[in-house]
């Protein structure tokens, strides 16, 4: 057994986990390691070959590769440890982590203890699709691996379910290698993807999408052979009468991300069930003292900029933890909890720990016109401001002043819409 | 080699029960199986319980072979290091009139000379069962779970070992007597024996039709299944059945929990004209969960994680009550063909002693001498995730492809990819790994491994990607590379 400390230990070397893991050195931590189940450091973006990574963070638009390769050079650069092909088996709250690569069995003991473990991707028996078994059904995140990493041609003819980015991407990218695209396949009203995806990626390639429609059937005794698209109601529910087959030998699932919080689990970090992600307070750390999260596995971004953007912000908050533990008030029983109202589905952070500027992000319930967004304790008013149009695949991020005396006198925070 | 004594037709849990037992004799044997491994029908998609006995009039083969095969499970699972429970199982009354149920199936029992049998009231079968309700309830000690494909995979690899000949992706094409032999023609070309058995599940008709005119018919009955996440694995401890359903000749909807901790609902009982549709639908997944509800009224909505089916293969329609006892017998008209039909549930308890019945018959045509020595695979495969740590370091210090996990969700390293590739049958899909070693067959359903498997196939199994199948020998997974390599 080989055994090391470390001040941080970064838990995924994807784009969070890097910039956690810079952030985290840059405040004062020493001894900072990154362990990551893969060959390779930046996570998926490797294998996102498509440009418009930076641009609201650095300015300048990049490929995945090259994003990823900006913040390698940086975190190398500055010391930090990596170990690759190296998984954590498990941890606890003492902060002891059990890992195993190649050259055996690591324990590491840690004074903080950031998440990074990203998301996974929804498969065929999320939604439950009934059918056969064939080969032929992919994620669209397997898939732009298999395409972008290896060199590997899952099929001709293809049709896309779930209307999110790789979805989108993966479209165009098929059309690109001469696989024919017969349609996305989205069962909201509107699609899940960034709006420029849509135009970008299908639009650009007369690539339909079949908005309120969903997948009823699957068909292939041995390869894919078909399969049934079906209009949905307002209530999702299929409409006797709109089947219509599309014949094609590949599936690409794009039903959407849940974050990775298998191992987070086991140690009984709180898990939001509208995010996927664990409980945080204001300086992003879990129901479990010393552990904090970050990136995907927190909740869901639309952008790998705002993604690096918080996960520094993790990365100053976990390395302050052990340096000036006291001048926090972490241990200060008094909290607040930070409801989603109406019209939000979820907000981050869910609880507060102590007054001042709190840096809060949230996503809608569906697509809305102009419409005023409320934070409130209790009867008290602390934010109001309004919002052109809101829509759920766009993350709203707000700053808001919690006063010390809204902090003392309310036990509740709550974000709600208001139309106009 | 293409001259066998004796040639089976399926590799099933029958064909390969069958071809462990002859491995123990002198003799040569073969199995043509059509899939691309073992259990690749009806074997590896059923409840995997290991019946008692309960539920077959007494003095018919169901009865006896199962009651027989059951005290055959445990040392057959020793010896080959496949993993069995004996959890038991309820079978639950709701009113008075199903009381009088379960005393009719404990009568059975006892003629079946099932050992064990109680009935609970009520508030016994609550205190074991606190989720379940009901107002008693037939408890039945002697029945447990495997998981199916696991044992019919150690029977026919350990058959291999001791030098059967399992033939995958080999279909039947056509079947001639001769003098004293049979030719048997196949895709892979043609071979004799003199003596050829049916164990061909489904399709046992097909292959009776080759050589001469079937007194019978296949009444395929399909079964869905929807698979429970492991969350709610503790809502049950023992298996829990509502009383059987007459009309059809099944056992109806009951709950099972899995030797991997997960719980079955299932299976339903439809009978269906295709014998290879074994699709799931939206209607059936509906009515699976209704019926669960009925034993759990607690069981929670979008619990569901996977489904899938399978087909019993019944001698009998769905007008005639479905319910007809196995046939396991040798051809009047071609004598040296013996067939095994009808082997529904409990079939998969019955194997290993219909295995012994059969070798009894071929005994009779031909001279059978045990060997003196036998390789027994006397250990599963081992699992990186089930050792200690000192147990991992010193494998990783050995072999350091232990260290690398490359199936994140049920912690499989490559050396066990490895392993299960190098398999005796050499069944090389997908779903062989799978079945193996587990890779694949967690939450993320092999969006992690499925990449680093692939690369394993090219880079150590020197396969061209176009040849990576699922599952059968016509599920391709990719149609070829992007571009040429440079």
């Amino acid at each position: 057994m080989i055994e090391q400390t470390a001040d941080v230990v970064v838990i995924g070397g994807g784009p969070a986990g890097l910039a956690a893991a810079i952030s985290a050195k840059q405040h004062r931590a020493n001894r900072v390691i990154v362990l990551d189940r893969n060959q390779w450091l930046g996570g998926i973006l490797p294998q996102c070959i498509h440009d418009g990574f930076g641009v609201e963070e650095l300015g300048v638009s990049m490929t995945g590769p090259e994003y990823a390769e900006t913040y390698i050079e940086m975190a190398k650069s500055q010391g930090i440890m990596f170990l690759t092909e190296t998984m954590v088996l498990r941890f606890n709250e003492a902060l002891e982590i059990i890992a195993v690569n190649k050259k055996g069995i690591l324990k590491l003991k840690a004074k903080v203890i950031i998440l990074a473990t990203g998301c996974r991707e929804k498969t065929r028996w999320y939604s439950m699709i009934p059918g056969t078994r064939p080969s032929g059904i992919y994620t669209a995140g397997v898939t732009q691996a298999l395409i972008n990493l290896y060199n590997i041609m899952p099929g001709k003819k293809v049709v896309i379910l779930g209307s999110g980015d790789v979805g989108l991407i993966m479209a165009r990218r098929l059309k690109f290698e001469g696989a024919q695209v017969m349609g996305v396949v989205e069962f909201l009203p509107y699609a899940s993807g960034l709006p420029r995806n849509v135009v970008q990626c299908l639009d650009d390639f007369d690539i339909p999408l079949y908005l309120n429609h969903t997948i009823t059937y699957i068909a292939g005794k041995e390869r894919l052979e078909k399969v049934t698209i079906q209009q949905v109601d307002h209530t999702m529910t299929p409409i006797p009468g709109t089947e219509k087959q599309i014949a094609c030998d590949t599936l690409l699932l794009s039903l959407g991300l849940i974050p990775e919080n298998e191992l987070a689990k086991t140690i009984g970090v709180e898990i939001d069930d509208h995010t996927g992600g664990p409980l945080v307070n204001q300086r992003l750390e879990t129901t479990i003292p010393g552990v904090f999260a970050c990136g995907n596995c927190l909740q869901v971004y639309d952008t790998v900029d705002m993604l690096s953007f918080d996960a520094k912000k993790t990365g100053q908050y976990a390395a302050e933890y052990f340096i000036r533990k006291k001048a926090i008030g972490q241990n200060s029983k008094k909290g607040l909890i930070v409801h989603a109202g109406v019209g939000v589905r979820y907000v981050v952070p869910q609880r507060i720990s102590t007054y001042g500027t709190i840096h809060f992000t949230l996503r809608v319930d569906k697509p809305r016109g102009a419409t005023t967004l409320l934070l409130t304790a209790g009867k008290k008013e602390v934010l109001k401001k309004k919002l052109l149009g809101v829509n759920p695949v766009s993350m709203i991020r707000i700053d808001a002043n919690i006063s010390a005396e809204i902090f003392m006198a309310a036990n509740e925070l709550e974000v709600t819409l208001c139309d106009n | 080699m293409k001259n066998f004594q004796v040639a089976i037709i399926g590799g099933g849990v029958i064909g390969s029960a069958l071809a462990w037992e002859l491995s123990h004799y002198k003799i040569n044997v073969v199995v043509f199986e059509m899939g691309s491994d073992v259990a690749s029908g009806t074997s590896k998609a059923n409840s995997g319980v290991i019946h008692s006995g309960i539920n077959s009039p007494p003095s018919s083969l169901k009865a006896r072979f199962c009651v027989e095969g059951n005290k055959m499970f445990q040392s057959l699972a020793t010896e080959l290091g496949f993993p069995l429970k004996w959890i038991g199982k309820y079978v639950i009354a709701k009113d008075e009139d199903e009381i009088k149920e379960l005393e009719r199936l404990k009568t059975i029992g006892h003629k079946n000379k099932v050992a064990g049998l109680e009935i609970h009231d009520g508030l016994i079968v609550k205190k074991k069962e606190p989720n379940i309700s009901c107002i008693a309830g037939l408890w039945v000690p002697t029945a447990g779970v495997i998981t199916p494909y696991e044992c019919t995979i150690a029977l026919a690899e350990n058959a291999t070992e001791n030098n059967v000949r399992f033939l995958l992706e080999t279909k039947v094409k056509y079947l001639k007597k001769k003098a004293d032999y049979f030719v048997i023609g196949t895709n892979k070309g043609e071979f004799q024996a003199d003596v050829v058995v049916n164990a061909a599940g489904l399709n046992c008709g097909e292959i009776v039709s080759m050589i001469e005119t079937p007194d019978f018919q296949i009444f395929p009955c399909r079964g869905e299944y929807l698979v429970l996440d492991k969350t709610y694995g503790s809502l049950i401890q023992s298996m829990v059945y509502p009383i059987p359903n007459k009309e059809l000749g099944v056992l109806g909807v009951h709950i099972t929990p899995t030797i991997d901790g997960n719980i079955l609902l299932g299976p339903s009982a439809e009978f269906i004209d295709d014998s290879y549709d074994t699709s799931t639908t939206k209607e059936m997944m509906k009515t699976l969960f209704q019926e669960a509800r009925e034993i759990i009224p607690a069981l929670p909505e979008d619990t569901a994680i996977n489904a899938y089916a399978g087909i019993r293969c019944k001698l009998a329609s769905q007008k005639t009550g479905g319910w007809a006892d196995y046939r396991i017998e040798e051809s009047k008209r071609n004598p040296g063909l013996i067939y095994l039909l009808g082997i529904e549930s409990p079939g998969l308890t019955a194997a290993p002693a219909i295995a012994k019945e059969v070798t009894q018959m071929i005994s009779r045509r031909m001279n059978l001498e045990k060997k003196t020595t036998i390789r027994i695979q006397a250990i599963r495969r081992s699992r990186f995730s089930e050792m200690s740590l000192d147990e991992q370091s010193t494998l990783i210090q050995r072999d350091n492809r232990w260290g690398r996990v490359v199936c994140r969700c049920e912690q499989v390293t490559e050396a066990e990819v490895i392993d299960a590739l190098s398999n005796p049958l050499n069944a090389q899909a997908f779903s062989s790994v799978k079945y193996r070693c587990r890779a694949g067959m967690g939450r993320c359903q092999g969006g992690f491994c499925t990449q680093h498997i692939v690369r394993i196939m090219e880079q150590q199994f020197h396969k061209d990607v176009k040849e990576l199948k699922l599952k059968s020998p016509n599920s391709h997974l990719f149609i070829g590379n992007v571009r040429r390599e440079i």
